[in-house]
């Protein structure tokens, strides 16, 4: 009863872990399954079939290259003018920041369908033809107010000493620059690149209203619902959960290996 | 003995040209993202707003520019229920996160030690499961006959007999689907509280229930506004939750806009809808912020 | 790049050089020569201006008005990558993604110096960290990391090495072995070092002269002991060690003293060591000239010797020495060091005569507002 009370909250807490995971399990499991119907909900049969042929649905594998082309693209322009920005604002004293900072902010506080529905409306006033350039757009749009955030935090955090250190050093601000601001900033910039990648890769909403006839993986699960979503896709999201886990993990485990050497150094 | 040494002046400060030039570099950097969310972030809010006044022109999905207030009459006389859902849902979304979320972020900041790098990270790993089918794997946990529903009815807890189609459902989702949102902000301002300070609140004849409540909820109230705001805001514009798990009863002001947007092709009122949410949210959180900022909300 | 070479050692100027922030002028028309090869500390508290100082001779901060010369180049608009000096930062400023060597290497490598491997490993030989080069910064101890600093800075053969409080990070006992460390790396490698600190002790010990700074001004400069022995302003009397002092008015001369007359009595001193010699002079005297004489003994007392009468108000014993306050008889609390060369301790309350040499004594300006 005792050691109830003293480890509650650690008991609660891994309850909360563990719910935090459970619909990723069914995702996963029933990435198994040879549903009874057409609806693959619940557990009828042990098969590998969706595993041996993750194309084998038309369409689903064409959307996942189509999400990850664009992921792929968002993220690289979206990093890049983020950090651009993420310096600027750590960086330099000028004039308008506070209207910089409420436009970094703006989009991040508003709901995905005005986002969605505002593009739209843009678009539709051009006449501008929807589709892999529409929802490109909108990703990189979305990702530069997280990369800018994400950024100056690492920005703000690093010590100044160490850039006047590369001064002092013999290094011109090129070289200041390129040999202890950017590799001081970079694991920063790579944590943010990770989070939009996974940001585009995820979305729907905003797809949805910008996407015209192009169907990105995402759309291609939410047409599939109302018929049956195949279990490819099942399959292929597993995959892509346990490959950035697994990379985010790795990233971890150096990390602490690299503390523990330090600590037994000293 | 306090020294001497009068300070003599005649030193001016000189704000040369090296401070202009370090603002042009700062704009040439901001430049081209700034552009960006202007001409993709801005300029289609004001293109939503212009749409929202835009007249029928007859033909069906074309319209022409105007000031047809009346659009926002029609999207409130014809949606305000889905607005009271929307706010209704992602409220009791928001706190029920907010109870699950506490605990966790707690268990991290102050007992896990050695391992709250790898919690933290798994606390963000169900951001790289899709969205949709984590939302879809609903629908198998609250299934019918599944073994949360009959414990649940053999109990008679559920007025209607099931729990998907319900709004019950919609709101599980929607709780569950925010939650690192609530769990990352909370943690971040539970880890900056010293542990000390409970010790102190206990030392201090405080019981664990009044020193949490005097002592570690006010601290961490910086993060429950930061957490509440994050689930609140993207909930109550959602519809994947609502078109997955619930009824047709049970549609929040995410699909009205979406439906008159992509179905419908009514524009003006799809913008409207949009708009007023914009504008309803801003609303809220200030008065939310402003009792929170008081001790109304403890 | 004016291509740094070590051979030439050369005096660091600083000709009335002024550093404003808005309204506070953080340092004074500071005009002051630090010959080639010294080890130079700049003393002072915490906002005197000295680490304003060193960062414009570093070029890492632009002098209001003034000029700095290296030798006789101009070095004052240079930029702080194309100057022949550098710098110990506070808490070191090591690359944390580069290992030790490469840390060291980089100022040779910016210069565009292709081999740099024999004079890194003779670097790190010079600082006794040979078998560390690989490691990171963060594996290493914060005395290791300090050295690291030191070398990373000199092999650049720099004409003037600053080092910003740089045993500040550092505990007690580490911070003793690294100033003689620091002094044998200074008297070996014969550069010049401009050192900034708020420990005194620190100064002493290291620097063959110290410059001690107030409200961005040099109060005085001199040898250690010098400035210690007599110094030359109430300020730095007390920023350099404990004194003791009294108000009094110049009366007359006797041979080479000047007779002042206060509270308790007259005092003498030598008129060399007085800033003023007429009307109102502030006496100071260092607690450890001071000896105590109770009862029985004030008899031995030298006739010579400037006394004061007092009561003990507390006695704190340290060791080898024993810390007294004495109330004087117009009310000042003096204190006193004496050697524990005997175990009879006085007590509080005890009523005793406080007496010191008349060389012992130095005469300062009164300061403002005393």
């Amino acid at each position: 009863m005792k050691w109830l009370r003293k480890n509650l909250i650690a008991i609660i807490g891994i309850l909360v872990l563990v719910y935090l995971f459970v619909p990723i399990a069914v995702v996963a499991i029933l990435s198994f399954n040879e549903p009874a119907g057409k609806f693959n909900v619940a557990w009828n049969q042990f098969s590998l079939e969706a595993w041996q042929n993750l194309c084998g649905v038309p369409g689903v594998c064409q959307s996942f290259l189509t999400s990850i082309e664009i992921g792929v693209l968002a993220t690289l322009a979206g990093t890049i003018l983020g950090t651009m920005i993420a310096f600027a604002l750590v960086r330099y004293r000028f004039r308008g920041r506070s209207t910089t900072n409420l436009l970094i902010f703006l989009p991040m506080a508003t709901p995905e369908v005005v986002l969605g529905s505002s593009l739209l409306a843009l678009f539709l006033n051009l006449a501008f033809p929807l589709g892999f350039w529409t929802v490109t757009i909108a990703h990189i749009m979305f990702i530069i107010s997280f990369v800018v955030v994400t950024v100056k935090a690492r920005l703000q955090g690093m010590d100044p000493r160490l850039e006047e250190a590369a001064r002092d050093l013999y290094a011109d601000p090129q070289a200041t620059f390129r040999y202890v601001t950017f590799p001081l900033v970079l694991p920063g910039i790579l944590g943010a690149a990770l989070l939009g990648f996974s940001l585009s890769f995820d979305d729907y909403i905003i797809s949805a209203f910008n996407a015209g006839t192009l169907v990105t993986f995402p759309i291609f699960i939410w047409g599939a619902a109302q018929r049956g979503i195949p279990v490819q896709v099942n399959a292929l999201a597993t995959l892509v959960f346990v490959l950035s886990l697994l990379v985010v993990l790795g990233a971890q485990f150096t990390n602490h290996r690299r503390r523990r050497k330090l600590e037994s150094a000293v | 003995m306090p020294a001497l040494a009068p300070v003599a002046g005649g030193a001016k400060v000189s704000v040369g040209a090296g401070v202009q030039r370090r603002a042009r570099t700062a704009y040439l950097l901001l430049l081209p993202g700034i552009a960006w969310l202007g001409l993709f972030f801005v300029v289609p809010l004001v293109s939503l707003f212009f749409t929202s006044l835009q007249s029928p022109t007859g033909t069906p999905g074309v319209y022409q520019p105007g000031f047809e207030a009346a659009n926002y009459l029609t999207a409130i006389s014809d949606y305000w229920p889905q607005f009271v859902k929307s706010f209704i849902y992602s409220g009791i979304a928001t706190v029920l996160a907010l109870v699950i979320a506490y605990p966790l972020a707690y268990f991290i900041a102050f007992k896990a030690g050695k391992w709250r790098a790898l919690l933290l990270v798994l606390v963000v790993a169900p951001f790289f499961a899709s969205f949709l089918l984590r939302t879809y794997a609903w629908r198998t946990i609250l299934a019918d006959e599944g073994f949360i529903t009959s414990t649940l009815n053999a109990l008679h807890l559920l007025p209607e007999g099931r729990i998907l189609n319900t709004p019950i459902a919609v709101i599980t989702g929607l709780s569950y689907n925010f939650l690192p949102f609530m769990i990352l902000p909370l943690y971040a301002a539970l880890e900056r509280i010293d542990p000390r300070l409970i010790e102190a609140a206990g030392d201090l004849y405080a019981s664990p229930f009044t020193g949490f409540r005097k002592v570690v909820w006010p601290l961490s109230l910086p993060g429950v506004v930061a957490g509440t705001l994050l689930t609140f805001i993207p909930a109550s514009g959602d519809y994947i939750n609502a078109t997955l798990l619930g009824s047709p009863q049970d549609r929040m002001v995410g699909n009205a806009i979406q439906i008159n947007f992509l179905q419908f092709r009514d524009y003006p009122v799809a913008s409207a809808l949009s708009f007023i949410l914009m504008a309803i949210i801003p609303a809220l959180v200030f008065v939310y912020i402003r009792r929170a900022g008081t001790e109304d909300l403890v | 790049m004016s291509a740094p070479s070590g051979d030439e050692v050369q005096d660091l100027r600083l000709v009335n050089l002024v550093k404003s922030f808005g309204d506070f002028t953080a340092v004074d028309e500071l005009t002051l020569t630090i010959p080639a090869g010294s080890f130079f500390a700049l003393l002072g508290p915490s906002g005197c201006g000295k680490t304003t100082t060193l960062r414009m001779v570093a070029g890492l901060e632009a002098p209001t008005s003034g000029q700095i010369m290296l030798g006789s180049t101009d070095i004052t608009d240079e930029k702080p990558y194309r100057r022949h000096v550098n710098t110990v930062f506070q808490s070191y400023a090591l690359f944390p993604h580069l290992d030790i060597f490469e840390n060291v290497a980089f100022g040779l490598r910016r210069r565009g110096i292709k081999d740099v491997a024999g004079p890194v490993n003779q670097m790190l030989e010079l600082v006794e960290l040979g078998p560390m080069a690989r490691r990171k910064p963060a594996q290493l101890s914060g005395g290791q990391q300090q050295r690291v600093a030191v070398a990373r800075a000199l092999i650049n053969q720099p004409g003037v090495l600053l080092l910003d409080e740089p045993l500040g990070a550092l505990d007690l006992k580490l911070r003793r072995q690294m100033q003689i460390e620091l002094k044998r790396i200074q008297t070996e490698v014969g550069t010049t070092f401009v050192h900034v600190t708020h420990d005194q002790e620190e100064a002493m010990t290291m620097a063959d002269t110290v410059a001690v700074m107030n409200k961005g001004r040099i109060e005085q400069m001199g040898p250690p002991v010098e400035i210690y022995d007599l110094p030359k302003t109430a300020f730095v009397a007390n920023f350099l060690g404990q004194s003791n002092g009294v108000v009094g008015a110049v009366q007359g001369r006797s041979g080479d003293d000047l007779i002042v007359g206060g509270p308790g009595g007259s005092y003498n001193v030598p008129a060399a060591r007085s800033t003023r010699q007429e009307g109102e002079i502030l006496l100071g005297v260092r607690p450890e000239k001071l000896s105590i004489a109770t009862g029985g003994s004030t008899s031995s007392v030298p006739d010579r010797h400037n006394r004061a009468t007092g009561k003990v108000t507390d006695a704190s014993f340290t060791g080898v020495s024993t810390q007294y306050l004495v109330m004087t008889t117009w009310g000042d609390e003096w204190t006193v060091f004496e050697q524990n060369r005997s175990v009879d301790l006085l007590h509080p309350g005890d009523e005793v005569v406080i007496h010191w040499a008349p060389e012992h004594t130095f005469g300062l300006d009164v300061p403002a507002g005393q």
